[in-house]
């Protein structure tokens, strides 16, 4: 290309970004491609696309409230490399996030939309656990509760990868490589709390005993994840404890941290009052992000500039 | 199907000149992101894509380069398809690409890690590679953090010269 035509091309900016009326991408809102354009995303035989919907939901909604805890830190983290460490791994589980959503409006063939899950949905209607929508603390408890999550969906994207959906097996199959460099990232700095000075391991331990109440949650699989898991869609949550154990003892030894006691996530365990995220029972702590991620959306509906 | 249609330049070699909007050193094709190109019978010109990660917000303007080239080459019916799968890796980087990546300070990547039967092991050993620094190719460099100003790089310092470099991180 010749640079006359480049100038044409870019010369003005304005018009750069506002010729094309297919991608307005610099919206919030409407105006970004479907992360899907041109993927087959037909229900595979014998599968409830109802249900199918619904576990992208979970899987989606769990990577997109993280995502939204972890751009709180953005601009607030100790350091600037820690800053944008946290706004990647946000990216990449919003990445996740938008290709799971557009996901459940092609399996339950309501053809929403990725904008119309996250900004229009209320916190009820939200399958997320507990343990991502917590308010973020302090660095510790936000490094602790990464561990835990990365550890839970790395284990559960690898096994995701052979699902029968093969939509949701190439998600997982891309997620395994982002969630392996989030988990590396969250065990490093546990072991930097953990194993540094007697302030920094006590916020450490702080934090692990902060999140360990929302583990069990994690485990409990639902209705919906035992059936699909059933139809080899979808993982049976509770296969996955042993490998989060192994692997969570590895970093916690490392960091000279304690597991903290059982007795503290026995009030999860099993209990459909904390543990119902997967049904939409949530705390208000999701109520007062909802506030802040679907504000501008809500107020100004079907906006595109 | 094919690729060429009466008088106009092929469309394999116009989707060719469209660069990476954050590695503008790098065609898509280089960057093994552009995965097939094609004509259907009805005159409409595939392409398509593959995301480097899940979250590459460059995914749009892509589109929107690779849409607006073919129209400049005169192909007004273009349709630009997204492919999950096989997963992108760095491996698919070209070596034409790699050279670009060197010339323009950044450190090209080296082999995908090969993935070892079971649970996908949480290594929190001190890192050993070693990386040559792109200015001024000592060997004395360190890692600084696993993420940087892109998703798919990693920042460094190389101790010799004392300038900063990114690191195209194997995935």
């Amino acid at each position: 290309m010749g640079h006359s035509d480049h100038l044409d091309d870019y010369g003005d900016a304005y018009g750069a970004i506002a010729e094309d009326n297919d991608a307005q991408r610099w919206a919030f809102g409407s105006g970004f491609d479907d992360p899907l354009a041109g993927v087959d995303t037909s229900v595979p035989s014998e599968v409830d696309g109802t249900d199918l919907a619904a576990y992208c939901l979970m899987l989606g909604d769990d990577a997109l409230i993280l995502s939204h805890r972890l751009q709180e830190w953005v601009s607030r983290a100790p350091e600037l490399e820690d800053d944008v460490a946290i706004a990647n791994i946000a990216l990449d589980l919003l990445g996740q996030a938008r290709l799971l959503l557009a996901r459940a409006g092609k399996a339950d063939g309501t053809e929403r939309e990725e904008d119309t899950y996250a900004y229009l949905r209320p916190a009820s209607e939200f399958r997320n656990v507990a343990l991502v929508e917590l308010e973020n603390g302090d660095f510790a408890h936000s490094l602790a509760r990464l561990l835990v999550f990365s550890t839970f969906r790395l284990a559960l994207l690898d096994q995701l990868r052979t699902s029968r959906d093969p939509v949701l097996a190439a998600i997982a199959a891309k997620g395994v490589k982002e969630v392996t460099y989030h988990r590396d990232y969250a065990a490093r700095w546990m072991l930097r709390l953990g194993d540094g000075t007697p302030e920094s391991h006590q916020r450490a331990a702080d934090g692990m005993a902060a999140v360990w109440p929302c583990v069990g949650e994690l485990f409990t699989p639902h209705e919906i994840e035992l059936r699909l898991a059933t139809a080899g869609v979808g993982v049976d949550p509770s296969t996955l404890r042993a490998e989060f154990d192994a692997v969570v003892a590895q970093v916690l030894s490392a960091a000279t941290l304690q597991r903290p006691p059982e007795s503290a996530s026995s009030a999860t365990d099993g209990d459909t009052d904390a543990a119902g995220g997967r049904d939409g029972r949530h705390t208000e702590a999701l109520t007062g992000l909802l506030q802040e991620m679907q504000g501008l959306a809500r107020a100004h509906p079907e906006a595109t500039w | 199907m094919t690729s060429v249609r009466g008088g106009l330049p092929d469309v394999r070699e116009i989707a060719e000149t469209v660069t990476d909007p954050e590695l503008p050193m790098l065609s898509l094709a280089d960057l093994g992101v552009l995965r097939d190109v094609w004509v259907t019978h009805a005159g409409t010109v595939v392409v398509s894509i593959t995301p480097t990660y899940s979250g590459c917000p460059a995914m749009d303007a892509m589109r929107a380069d690779l849409k607006r080239a073919l129209r400049d080459a005169g192909y007004e019916d273009v349709e630009v398809r997204t492919v999950l799968e096989p997963a992108w890796t760095t491996d698919w980087i070209s070596s034409a690409g790699r050279a670009k990546l060197a010339e323009a300070g950044i450190s090209p990547p080296h082999s995908a890690p090969i993935r070892a039967a079971g649970p996908i092991q949480l290594d929190l050993g001190a890192t050993v590679r070693v990386l040559r620094c792109p200015q001024c190719g000592s060997a004395r460099t360190e890692e600084q953090s696993r993420f940087s100003s892109t998703a798919c790089k990693s920042l460094w310092r190389c101790r010799s010269c004392l300038e900063p470099f990114e690191h195209i991180k194997e995935i």
